[in-house]
């Protein structure tokens, strides 16, 4: 792995990190995934440039740039949905628990990495079916039901729903179904959860149970997720990556990301100068 | 008034009288044909129509019973073989190919559907009943068969790609392959639309007569074997008719009433299934 070359530090947690008592809690911190060296390109068109970064356990980490600037790509190599479009290409290393993802299986692979999408996206099933799909699929003998409960519970939607499991998905208003959607990545147990902007088609009532929810999972998982909205950063997250046409740009504590940006790109951006 | 306004007003009310009397035409149309076939065929259909064979020539009454199944025999093979064809074609159209090979396959599907059909059944004859040395079901089935591809494959793929490229991610960011998500979540939502398209390719071979001619041929008598010749509503429609028999001629309408009536009820099940609603609400 690249740790013999680079300082491992560098690797494992945020390139700009100025304070010494940030740096120390940082080096503490267990790395769930590691980012070295990521290039990416689609076609001939690179859109990520030498990203490094690491993902804590049990920490949320935010995404933040303005639109196209690569955030929703980085989060999709971290469970290579990148590899159902064409012509992609990725260069570099992503570890997952130190075991590189490239080289895993990727359907075992994206059972330890949940993602969630912008728009909900239930199946045409009922709501019980649409959370025991990753179980079924992946042949759990374990009991369904209890299964269904859990995650149902876990994602804050048990209360609303438990009458009628058996309705279709549809039905339920967009909040709900964005909830559904979580619920339904969170029953296979996944290590890892990715969410690409999960409150943007929601309304403001919907999205602050969805970024309390996402706070109390830290507990289960670890989080990483892409927003265009820097309050709900600051809100949910503990660490934040800001990146601009490709590149990352600074990577910190959100506190301190926010309050002292080390760069002053990151402080145009946040203080609404751009994007 | 100005002459002019005149003019445009007597212009704009011209051309909606034309164009709707060329709607009341082909409505019309239709309601002509079925009454026609009443009219005509009506008291010839009866309980000896769908039981009977044929009467020997110069006697009067007897049925189509044998033409009946012979037809749903040739249309069952044709299924059996068109449309698992058509769409595991367009699974592999919708998901998997490039856009090269999709071109290439959709511009060669849409002229085997613009192949005359007489042209299908030469083929089917060299193909099958050349070499068996029969006219056969076997033969009629597989001409229609082929009829049926192309119309399969085309609107079964259009439905495939209907499907919201977001379910498609959704299952495959859980740990499906893509066999997987193509069989429990792809297929499932577009189901609705794969049976309509398959039911109107149904109907659009059911009345196909020029293929089986000289592939499934014709028989009075009941068709024991697969590889005999077999009678079918179109083909017996056609040498009724030519007939110079009274009787004939009214059982030749009665066939074609009992044709455009399942052709009819068919069209009306598959509007049914689709108009229950798309599986996935559009947004």
């Amino acid at each position: 792995m690249h740790a013999s070359v680079r300082p491992a530090v560098s690797v494992n947690i945020p390139p700009i990190v100025t304070n010494a008592a940030t740096r120390e809690t940082a080096a503490a911190l267990a790395m769930r995934m590691t980012v070295s060296k990521v290039n990416f390109f689609y076609g001939t068109k690179q859109t990520l440039f030498d990203i490094n970064l690491g993902i804590a356990a049990n920490k949320v980490t935010a995404l933040i740039g303005p639109s196209g600037c690569g955030k929703s790509t980085l989060l999709r190599t971290l469970n290579r949905m990148y590899e159902t479009v064409r012509d992609t290409r990725l260069e570099g290393e992503i570890l997952l628990d130190g075991r590189s993802i490239l080289s895993q299986d990727v359907t075992a692979l994206r059972r330890c990495i949940g993602m969630v999408f912008q728009r909900p996206n239930p199946f045409p099933k009922s709501i019980f079916d649409n959370v025991a799909y990753g179980l079924r699929i992946n042949g759990s003998r374990a009991p369904l039901s209890e299964a269904v409960e859990k995650s149902l519970r876990r994602a804050a939607l048990w209360d609303e729903v438990k009458d009628h499991l058996h309705k279709s998905a549809y039905e339920l208003s967009g909040g709900q179904q964005q909830r559904l959607c979580i619920a339904r990545a969170l029953a296979v147990e996944p290590e890892v959860l990715l969410l690409d902007e999960p409150c943007s088609a929601l309304d403001p009532i919907s999205t602050a149970k969805i970024e309390e929810l996402l706070v109390q999972l830290k507990d289960l998982c670890t989080i990483v997720t892409v927003t265009h909205n820097m309050q709900q950063a600051a809100r949910m997250s503990d660490f934040t990556a800001f990146l601009l046409i490709g590149q990352l740009i600074e990577f910190n504590p959100t506190p301190q990301l926010f309050t002292t940006p080390g760069d002053p790109r990151t402080e145009a951006y946040i203080t609404g100068r751009f994007g | 008034m100005s002459a002019r306004l005149r003019w445009r007003k007597f212009v704009s009310g011209f051309m909606l009288t034309m164009t709707g009397v060329c709607a009341l035409v082909a409505v019309s149309v239709l309601c002509f044909i079925l009454g026609y076939l009443v009219f005509h065929g009506g008291t010839s259909i009866g309980w000896n129509f769908f039981t009977k064979l044929p009467a020997p020539v110069g006697e009067t009454g007897g049925g189509m019973a044998n033409a009946i199944l012979g037809s749903a025999k040739l249309l069952f093979l044709a299924s059996l073989f068109g449309v698992p064809i058509g769409f595991f074609g367009a699974i592999y159209l919708a998901e998997f190919s490039g856009s090269t090979v999709a071109f290439i396959v959709r511009y060669a599907a849409d002229l085997l559907n613009g192949v005359p059909s007489i042209v299908i059944g030469i083929f089917a004859y060299s193909m099958v009943v050349l070499p068996f040395k029969h006219f056969s079901t076997l033969a009629g089935g597989f001409a229609l068969g082929l009829m049926m591809i192309p119309i399969t494959l085309r609107s079964t793929e259009e439905f495939l790609r209907s499907v919201p490229n977001a379910l498609r991610e959704g299952a495959m960011a859980l740990g499906a392959s893509k066999w997987k998500t193509i069989a429990t979540v792809i297929v499932p939502t577009a189901y609705r639309g794969i049976l309509t398209a398959v039911l109107l390719a149904f109907a659009r071979v059911a009345g196909e007569t020029a293929p089986l001619l000289f592939t499934a041929f014709g028989n009075r008598f009941w068709s024991h074997r697969w590889n005999e010749p077999t009678a079918s509503l179109p083909v017996m429609i056609f040498t009724y008719a030519i007939s110079p028999y009274d009787d004939w001629h009214r059982q030749a309408w009665a066939a074609g009433l009992v044709l455009l009536g399942l052709i009819l009820a068919i069209n009306i099940v598959a509007r049914a299934i689709l108009s229950r609603g798309s599986a996935v609400p559009r947004s």
